[in-house]
């Protein structure tokens, strides 16, 4: 007997629905609009600005240390590297000494950082495609960091550490030792990860050539950080303009040629022992000395434009600040990472399927307040 | 592989670059001031001439742009391009300006840079600045009803801007 019909009536149409802004998969209130043919994406449309809180804008009326604390809100989950951002570029600005202490602080904290961002964003991906126990390990090991940040910063999440000039107050006598407890723990839990959810066929199926973006396109959008390296660019700003205390370490930057989704984990699953590496380096070489640098109480920029960009856990976070001479900024733009990675969602989406495009947007990793700034 | 490579090179010197683009196209204005980057002042009728050939062509290649600004100088209105070469790595900052308040227009350099679409966009919705030949030129953040632009300096919103 014949089990396929042949010649039917039935039509193919295009048709739009609403991805978000309240759908798990989108990580906050992200809305898509796609336009798909049954199952397969014709386009991905962002509608954004859910929750823009036109951070630019307040900073024009604010001082630059009321800035700092603005900016741990736009990308939540790398808020130390977010204020190092800047306090690097006020301090470049003033043209002050900072002290080889907070160098190495602020780079040691900022891997920590890097760490609980991968680990947070590899249980979630995994939750994305379907593998829960991800969701409680990523979690069980980025609560040790954050136990490590709320005593020395008195924060968990939003640090608030780094001040224009230095950091707030030296680091808790226990840093040092928790701190290589946690490289001792997370050295033998890493590898768990690749046993749990690397070698994982099903989830390698979901993965392989999903999202492919080339080299050239990764450029040409402007894509930084693992998802620009997943494409074998490469784009670390600590390694091409080094700041803090990265260029007394050594360590590879994780490259990969694939460009597809499974190349994007890779690279963040390898950053995540690189950042170890960083971290063990420095951890027993603290430089004694100051913590802070005297500033004005009032600090003022000399006339003229400045611009700093560091690597967050997304990729790279640049600020403009055009300053009059005043004690705020005329104008400040904060260039996103996950604003101009999420740009080339549509590239790699069109043609595939709906549970590629959540396979796709997991591994680019976007955090909505960092778009929505 | 080797990974320590080249990460601190820079094949152009600001001086060439300033010779090499400055025979392209007339009345380009060239400043290092108050600035660590050097910086090219363009008239908007050469602005996408000026950029297609920053990219294509092989001494400058500027393949990367990292950031596009906004600004309201009051009396006018402007766009600052950030530009890197990721082949060879130097750097380059294009500004264009307009007096025309009512109706500023530049052309879009989209096709040259396709981030520049999403930073377009963000740059009209903030500050009116229209860009022509752009493919989806509307509001990104805000709503289309929403009246007037926020980033500009002569913005009014007595309900939801707090004044210091």
């Amino acid at each position: 007997m014949e089990t396929t019909i042949k010649n039917t009536n039935f039509k193919s149409e295009e048709y739009f629905i609403n991805m978000g802004p309240q759908h798990p998969a989108t990580h906050g209130v992200l809305r898509l609009l796609l336009t798909i043919d049954g199952e397969i994406i014709k386009k991905v449309e962002p509608d954004l600005g859910y929750i823009h809180r036109s951070i630019e804008k307040m900073c024009e009326r604010d001082s630059y240390q009321q800035i700092v604390h603005l900016t741990d809100r736009m990308d939540y989950l790398s808020s130390h590297i977010n204020n190092e951002a800047v306090c690097l570029t006020v301090e470049n600005a003033l043209q002050l000494e900072i002290p080889d202490r907070v160098k190495v602080i602020r780079t040691i904290i900022g891997e920590l950082t890097r760490i609980a961002s991968h680990t947070l964003w590899w249980g979630v991906m995994g939750m994305d495609v379907g593998a829960l126990t991800t969701y409680f390990y990523g979690f069980r090991d980025r609560e040790m960091i954050n136990d490590i940040f709320e005593e020395t910063c008195g924060a968990r999440l939003t640090m608030n550490y780094n001040i224009p000039g230095g950091l707030m107050f030296d680091i808790h006598p226990n840093f040092v030792k928790r701190t290589k407890e946690f490289i001792a723990h997370f050295k033998t839990k890493l590898p768990e990860y690749d046993t749990l959810l690397t070698g994982n066929v099903i989830f390698q199926k979901r993965m392989k050539g999903v999202g492919v973006l080339t080299k050239e396109d990764a450029i040409s959008f402007g894509a930084s950080g693992p998802v620009g390296r997943g494409s074998g660019y490469s784009c670390d700003v600590r390694k091409h303009h080094t700041y803090s205390a990265y260029d007394k370490v050594t360590f590879n930057e994780a490259l990969k040629t694939d460009g597809d989704s499974f190349a994007r984990y890779q690279v963040r699953i390898q950053e995540m022992w690189e950042s170890m590496s960083i971290i063990e380096q420095l951890i027993d070489n603290i430089p004694e000395g100051d913590v802070q640098v005297a500033t004005n109480a009032v600090i003022k920029l000399p006339k003229g434009e400045f611009y700093q960009k560091v690597e967050t856990a997304r990729g790279e976070l640049g600020v403009y600040v055009n300053s009059t001479g005043t004690k705020n900024p005329y104008r400040l733009k904060f260039r996103s990472p996950g604003f101009s990675n999420l740009s080339l969602l549509n590239h790699i989406a069109v043609g595939g399927k709906i549970g590629d495009l959540v396979a796709s947007m997991a591994t680019l990793d976007l955090v909505i307040p960092d778009i929505d700034r | 592989m080797d990974l320590m490579k080249d990460y601190n090179k820079k094949v152009m010197t600001n001086e060439a670059l300033q010779n090499l683009i400055s025979t392209w196209i007339p009345e380009l204005e060239f400043t290092e001031a108050d600035s660590q980057f050097l910086n090219i002042t363009v008239k908007p009728e050469h602005l996408h001439q000026l950029m297609s050939q920053l990219k294509s062509n092989e001494e400058t290649s500027f393949d990367y742009l990292f950031c596009l600004t906004g600004i309201d100088y009051e009396k006018t209105l402007g766009i600052i391009y950030h530009l890197e070469s990721t082949a060879h790595r130097h750097q380059l900052v294009v500004k264009v300006q307009t007096e025309d308040r009512e109706n500023p227009t530049f052309d879009s350099v989209w096709d040259i840079w396709r981030t520049a679409e999403f930073h377009e966009r963000e740059v009209f919705d903030f500050f009116g600045i229209k860009f022509n030949n752009h493919p989806n030129l509307k509001r990104l953040f805000l709503t289309d009803e929403w009246e007037g632009f926020p980033l500009r300096k002569d913005y009014v919103d007595e309900i939801n801007m707090v004044i210091k």
